[in-house]
């Protein structure tokens, strides 16, 4: 019961004194505001990055190809071999007819060429399409399909995959370096701001710590008036992420460019990213207050 | 019984400046003390030292039995909830009203509402300002200010009365109003320490008095025993 008072006291005075310190507090919300619209923008930039990244490795495949005299008994083997093999998310038949298929479809000139061979005359060969689990591991497992019999060439877009995960790596991590970095650079830039606006008030610590305040009893208004301040501050970087972000995916139809390139789904996305900068701008406003009236404590 | 006990107590600042030289001085429950001095004589210093806003650098200061030298920073709240403190320049909180600056003594420790409220207006009752609980310290003459400090001091029932020299800023008619309001809380029971650079108080008062020179106790006078020049010597 007493416990509950002192916090409903507290929470009472820090929120009288946002308002009653106004201008300050209003310092210290339009900081808050501004880098958390930045974080928002670089979350935003840098989830869409790791999405795009996800999608083009999901979409990497290993093309076995197998001999062109095999029965239907030795490619049920090779099957059965490949699923046996580490790293194998799934593995598809497609056969030469089906291919053929396609590439009769996609151009006359093929079509053309095609009609001309029987089935047993036909160049093309049957196909397994193999998608890996672990994409960093993917020469490996092509290196180990190619030497299973009934194999003749395996191909996975050899280089181009590798460097394309590499730079994907580096982009990653440079994208949550960013956001981590401007977290830090925030919660400093809002102690700084919430200590000037302390300093105005050290005579009320003072006179705080007179009558016997414990240095929690000082603490705890300081930090729901900065929980208050990190609230207020990320009420416009929240609605400018919902509204900006489905407004952009709307304009763009989700996609940038070209259907390679495709944004996030709107939802839940937007409503998880506006629950990480609440997150944020409540966390780093109790962090600078706590850290700014910790000088004032000092007996 | 001691309420206060220094035993062999140095306090040396960290610039090498000693303002307390191996000081030992008791004093009773309920009693009313003047500590004088000149300027820099470690009065100050020695006042602080009770309620802990300075540590000493030797020796034991118990205050109600507590060692307060030995005190951590974070538990020195639990003295200062023990002990009022009344400074010269008032220390009130200019945008809360009269009474929210007594209340504010005892809403940190999350008492009840009615509890503080009958309270506060005992204590403002007590220094005689009850009629002036909605008003604002600047809407207050000096001695009022001080009244209202005095309530804040003792609205929490202390054992003890720090005073440093809470009538330096006021009139001789004023001085008096405030040296009738501690006479009168010290009847109730609560020992009284009071830092001052007035004489005619000290006389008139007849209490204790205990002169200070460059941070060692000079006299040690009783009660209305003390020699009238001596005094006016230190000024």
């Amino acid at each position: 019961m007493k416990l509950f008072r002192i916090l409903s006291r507290n929470i009472r005075d820090a929120f009288k004194s946002v308002f009653r310190n106004f201008s300050l507090s209003l310092a210290s919300i339009s900081c808050i505001t501004i880098t958390l619209i930045v974080v928002a923008i670089s979350v935003i930039l840098s989830m869409n990055v790791n999405n795009f990244a996800t999608l083009v490795e999901k979409d990497v495949t290993i093309v076995a190809f197998l001999d062109l005299e095999i029965t239907s008994d030795q490619r049920q083997q090779v099957s059965d071999s490949i699923h046996h093999l580490d790293n194998i998310e799934s593995v598809t038949f497609k056969s030469k007819t089906e291919i053929a298929n396609e590439m009769m479809e996609s151009s006359e000139e093929f079509k053309a060429a095609l009609s001309k061979w029987t089935e047993e005359e036909s160049p093309i060969q049957d196909t397994y399409l193999v998608k890996v689990k672990d994409i960093e591991q993917i020469g490996d497992t092509a290196e180990k399909i190619k030497k299973i019999d009934g194999v003749s060439i395996v191909k996975y877009g050899e280089g181009m995959v590798e460097q394309m995960i590499s730079v994907f790596d580096i982009v990653r991590k440079i994208t949550i370096g960013m956001v981590i970095a401007l977290i830090i650079v925030t919660a400093f830039l809002i102690a700084n701001t919430i200590k000037i606006t302390i300093f105005s008030r050290r005579r009320e610590i003072e006179i705080m710590r007179l009558v016997g305040a414990s240095n929690i009893n000082i603490k705890n208004p300081f930090i729901f008036e900065g929980l208050f301040l990190g609230i207020l501050g990320s009420i416009i970087p929240i609605i400018a992420t919902i509204y900006g972000y489905v407004t952009l995916y709307n304009h763009f139809g989700g996609q940038i460019f070209s259907p390679f390139i495709r944004l996030m789904d709107p939802q839940p996305f937007v409503y998880y990213t506006s629950g990480f900068l609440l997150l944020v701008g409540v966390l780093v406003g109790m962090f600078g207050s706590w850290r700014a009236v910790r000088k004032y404590l000092k007996i | 019984m001691d309420i206060i006990r220094f035993q062999h107590v140095k306090k040396q600042y960290k610039t090498g400046v000693t303002a307390i030289h191996d000081l030992n001085l008791n004093i009773e429950k309920g009693d009313f003390v003047f500590v004088i001095g000149s300027t820099g004589c470690g009065k100050s210093t020695l006042i602080k030292m009770i309620y802990r806003a300075e540590k000493p650098t030797n020796g034991k200061i118990l205050v109600g039995g507590i060692d307060v030298a030995k005190l951590r920073d974070s538990k020195v709240y639990k003295i200062r909830r023990k002990i009022g403190v009344v400074f010269q320049d008032f220390q009130l909180l200019s945008r809360s009203t009269v009474y929210e600056n007594v209340a504010f003594a005892l809403e940190i420790f999350g008492l009840p509402k009615s509890e503080v409220h009958s309270k506060v207006l005992k204590a403002l009752d007590l220094v005689g300002l009850k009629h002036k609980a909605k008003n604002y310290p600047n809407q207050l003459s000096g001695g009022e200010q001080q009244r209202v400090a005095i309530a804040r001091a003792i609205v929490n029932g202390p054992k003890l009365l720090i005073c440093d020299e809470p009538t330096g800023n006021l009139d001789e008619n004023t001085s008096i109003e405030i040296m009738n309001v501690l006479e009168e809380i010290n009847k109730l029971g609560t020992t009284i320490i009071m830092v001052t650079h007035d004489t005619d108080i000290v006389n008139r008062m007849k209490k204790r008095v205990v002169l200070l020179d460059s941070g060692r106790i000079l006299k040690d006078y009783e009660k209305g025993t003390y020699k009238h020049e001596t005094i006016q010597n230190t000024k």
